[in-house]
């Protein structure tokens, strides 16, 4: 049987990669994916929780997180396909202004 | 004894997938990469007795989301990132405050890590508080998703509505306005 602390370590450790990610790259879709490291740290979290409680409800709010990571993604890449299209780039720090 | 030894296998592949997914230059590998993460941790979800989940993440994210993300790096075919010149007088640019945000990283960490140390109940072993049968069963979570949580995933159809709607609209050419 493992801890439960060792599935927390896992996912703060993955949560801290998603993190840096995000600060450190320049590329649009490459902070996208570390949002979705973020998520999936802490659906790991909310499973390992759920099964250390002896309940559902873990499963269920994972379950929720995955539909909105769907949405979120959906409507993420949409938005970087109308940003390439004006600047021809996915650098972040190329959209500094809000009207071109 | 295998059970530890599957938990750390597949623990060590999730975190090296991810450090691989922000340390590519090449989107597409990211993407590659993430599907890998996302299958190690659907592993973590089966050893946790949540197979349906696991099946789900495998299906909806890897299949799916990971799908539409590598279809979007192909469409734009920006296949590296570009070193564009950025605005090195805007006040955002200045160095201090590019270390303030690492700063911040740190001490995301660091708050993880203090919480973690000063858990209770962290050394007690998962699985064995309750039955298997109760968490694992796909009936039970039927029954709880579609009797308490009946608003939520109700709420939940009108996000899809509302997400479809947006990234229709947001990727939609300009010309193409009536």
């Amino acid at each position: 049987m493992i801890p439960l602390g060792h599935y927390l370590i896992v996912s703060a450790i993955l949560f801290a990669l998603g993190t840096a990610g995000v600060f450190l790259r320049r590329n649009l879709i490459t902070i996208l994916l570390s949002i979705e490291i973020m998520l999936n740290a802490v659906n790991l979290t909310f499973v390992a929780f759920g099964r250390f409680a002896g309940s559902v409800d873990g499963q269920i709010i994972t379950f929720f997180v995955i539909t909105v990571a769907a949405a979120e993604a959906a409507v993420g890449l949409a938005l970087i396909i109308a940003l390439f299209r004006h600047r021809e780039s996915l650098n972040p720090d190329t959209f500094t202004n809000l009207k071109w | 004894m295998a059970e530890t030894l599957i938990f750390y296998v597949l623990s060590a592949v999730a975190i090296l997938a991810s450090v691989l997914v922000i340390g590519q230059r090449n989107p597409m590998y990211s993407v590659l990469m993430l599907v890998l993460s996302f299958a190690a941790v659907a592993g973590l979800f089966i050893q946790l007795d949540a197979p349906f989940l696991a099946v789900a993440l495998m299906i909806v994210y890897a299949g799916a989301i990971m799908v539409l993300f590598l279809f979007v790096v192909m469409l734009l075919n920006a296949a590296t990132e570009d070193h564009a010149s950025w605005d090195q007088t805007h006040p955002l640019r200045h160095p201090a405050v590019t270390r303030f945000g690492t700063v911040f990283a740190l001490l995301l960490v660091l708050e993880l890590a203090y919480a973690l140390l000063r858990g209770n109940d962290l050394n007690q072993p998962v699985g064995s508080q309750a039955t298997p049968q109760v968490v694992g069963s796909v009936r039970e979570l039927g029954r709880v998703l579609f009797t308490d949580y009946v608003f939520a995933f109700e709420a939940t159809s009108l996000l899809i509505l509302v997400a479809m709607v947006g990234a229709v609209t947001m990727a939609r050419r300009e010309g193409e306005q009536r």
